[in-house]
């Protein structure tokens, strides 16, 4: 109980102080639709294209919603040291890194739901299969976020968590199979596509608007789950060799 | 109140040939002491001395290189961070969110340590009161001044009424009348049975408010011992600085020949010491000095304090301190 209370306002904490906050509300609704905008008249196509762009955009919305803001507030607390506060609290240094991003986490669900509302107005989305589509929702952000944590604790100034994220966020745009086939890609590029994280969270959510699957449906969740658990274990092992002198 | 394992009930912190470096410098080596239980324990040393990296390790912060830590009955150097229950830090630099208001910063420090709403909403305004915040409690963390911030600091550490209180520097940095309200304030809490362990460079604030005193230069610890004994050699002796805007190369001679009883030193150009276990008197001191051609600008009694014995024992000279005080936008 002690733990699940400080859980709860470390999370409740981070959403009101950062997630809530207007400009914060804002990017997470610009920022989809601007994407949602941009690739729908590059198309060219008419309306039957939004179901191929959609997942795209729900997947960028997620990375760069939950990077961002984690970039900012990780390495802002760290900044003034209000982040060693929660380290002398008696709370596992897990849970404690469980709280800290799962206020980010469902920052990025919401955002994956606003191209996903604005998509409803335009396009019968009946066909889509929800439970696989919130499953790769909910895991994309958690590994976006456990992406974000990471490059937070590794560095020391905000300006260098977005540079340093724009490094592996731009090429995902494109190597991931967002808006082109990995087909599409040179050869010698291809391996690199299937070691990013996003690969494999576009292909269950192409699978889950359009039915298009490149890999198994039970592959990508375990790669996923995987690549989640990698990351956390490799933020956990840089919070202590960081920031645990 | 029994806080130690290991070797004695009474012992609430007790360190063991504590060392850490970092890169090429020695930040602390082989440091041992122990800290009583509800005594205030001062660690006193310049900037640099290894303060501050002694209380990142015992807090869980830091993990020494080697050495062993106990607190209450838990071995901290098998698990660095197992004590975090029974402590409260105050870090030399406030660390609240200043996006939060006072009461708000208190609520959230009193839910890492899993207390009720209920619980956390009824001590943050106990604590408001106790700080004299009341009034502010509404208003965001960013807007206080210096020493509310840091009253407000000090509060958020004694939130969940640890049994042992770290403050690292308390009242650098703030006014007078700030400093003298927190000394009340710390005096307090050791009177209701919290042990401090409290760091400064303000020999003046340790020798007011702790116990016992370790001091501790370049990573070393030079002296522990309690207030009492450290100005004990110093007690009744009787000091006199005098000035002269001239001093003949052969004066200190003439003056131990003709005042054997005294002691002379030269401390400064121009500035001689006398020191003596009796009442000195000046004025045959400054009848002489005028006889040797020796002009005289001022004769003054100094009161001998644990500055004094600070100096002696470390060698490091007040004017360090004074001058480090002032780096860090000291007070006094």
């Amino acid at each position: 109980m002690r733990l699940l209370i400080a859980f709860w306002n470390i999370m409740l904490k981070d959403v009101r102080s950062y997630y809530l906050k207007p400009p914060n509300i804002s990017w997470g609704l610009i920022f989809p639709l601007a994407w949602t905008t941009m690739f729908f008249i590059r198309s060219g196509s008419g309306m039957e294209s939004v179901s191929t762009v959609l997942p795209g955009v729900v997947a960028l919305s997620i990375l760069f919603g939950t990077t961002s803001l984690l970039a900012v507030t990780v390495t802002f607390e760290k900044k003034n040291r209000s982040f060693e506060r929660l380290l002398l609290a008696p709370i596992p240094l897990e849970l404690l890194m469980l709280a800290k991003t799962s206020g980010a986490i469902l920052f990025g669900m919401a955002n994956a739901f606003v191209p996903v509302v604005i998509a409803a107005f335009l396009i019968d989305l009946s066909q889509v299969e929800w439970i696989v589509f919130v499953l790769a929702v909910f895991l994309i952000s958690v590994v976006s976020t456990f992406l974000g944590f990471f490059v937070a604790i590794e560095v020391s100034e905000v300006f260098e968590a977005q540079t340093f994220s724009n490094f592996f966020r731009f090429p995902m745009i494109f190597l991931c199979g967002l808006f082109f086939p990995i087909a599409a890609l040179p050869t010698f590029i291809q391996p690199l596509s299937y070691a990013l994280p996003l690969t494999y969270g576009a292909d269950m959510l192409h699978g889950a608007v359009h039915g298009g699957y490149i890999m198994p449906f039970f592959v990508d969740l375990i790669i996923l789950i995987g690549l989640c658990v990698v990351l956390f274990v490799a933020s956990l092992r840089s919070i202590k060799r960081k920031w645990i002198l | 109140m029994s806080l130690m394992g290991g070797a004695d009930n009474d012992t609430a912190i007790k360190v063991e040939g504590l060392g850490k470096r970092f890169g090429d410098v020695q930040a602390v080596a082989d440091v041992e002491f122990e800290v009583l239980s509800g005594e205030v324990f001062g660690f006193l040393g310049p900037n640099g001395a290894g303060k501050t990296t002694t209380i990142n390790i015992l807090t869980g912060l830091a993990l020494p290189d080697t050495g062993t830590i106990h607190i209450g009955e838990i071995d901290c150097t098998k698990k660095p961070r197992g004590a975090q229950h029974l402590i409260g830090v105050v870090p030399d630099e406030n660390n609240l969110y200043p996006e939060l208001s006072g009461f708000d910063n208190l609520c959230f420090c009193a839910a890492l340590y899993g207390m009720s709403k209920t619980e956390r909403q009824a001590r943050a305004r106990e604590l408001l009161e106790a700080f004299d915040l009341t009034k502010a409690a509404s208003r965001k963390f960013d807007s206080y001044s210096k020493g509310m911030k840091r009253k407000l600091t000090i509060a958020a550490g004694i939130i969940h009424k640890p049994k042992i209180l770290f403050l690292d520097e308390p009242t650098t940095g703030i006014d007078v009348a700030s400093a003298r309200h927190l000394h009340k304030l710390i005096r307090e809490l050791n009177r209701n049975g919290t042990t401090i362990f409290l760091t400064t460079h303000y020999i003046q604030e340790a020798e007011q408010l702790c116990d016992r005193i370790a001091f501790i230069v370049s990573g070393n610890i030079v002296r522990v011992d309690s207030v009492e004994n450290l100005v004990q050699p110093i007690q009744g002796k009787h000091v006199i600085h005098i000035s002269c805007s001239n001093y003949p190369d052969d004066l200190q001679i003439k003056l131990n020949k003709e005042f054997p009883c005294l002691k002379f030193m030269t401390i400064q150009k121009n500035l001689i010491s006398v020191e003596a276990d009796e009442s000195i008197h000046v004025g045959s001191l400054v009848c002489f000095l005028d006889k040797q051609g020796v002009d005289v600008l001022e004769a003054r009694k100094i009161k001998l304090s644990l500055e004094d014995v600070f100096v002696n024992v470390t060698g490091i000279g007040a004017d360090t301190m004074h001058s480090e005080k002032e780096k860090k936008g000291g007070k006094q």
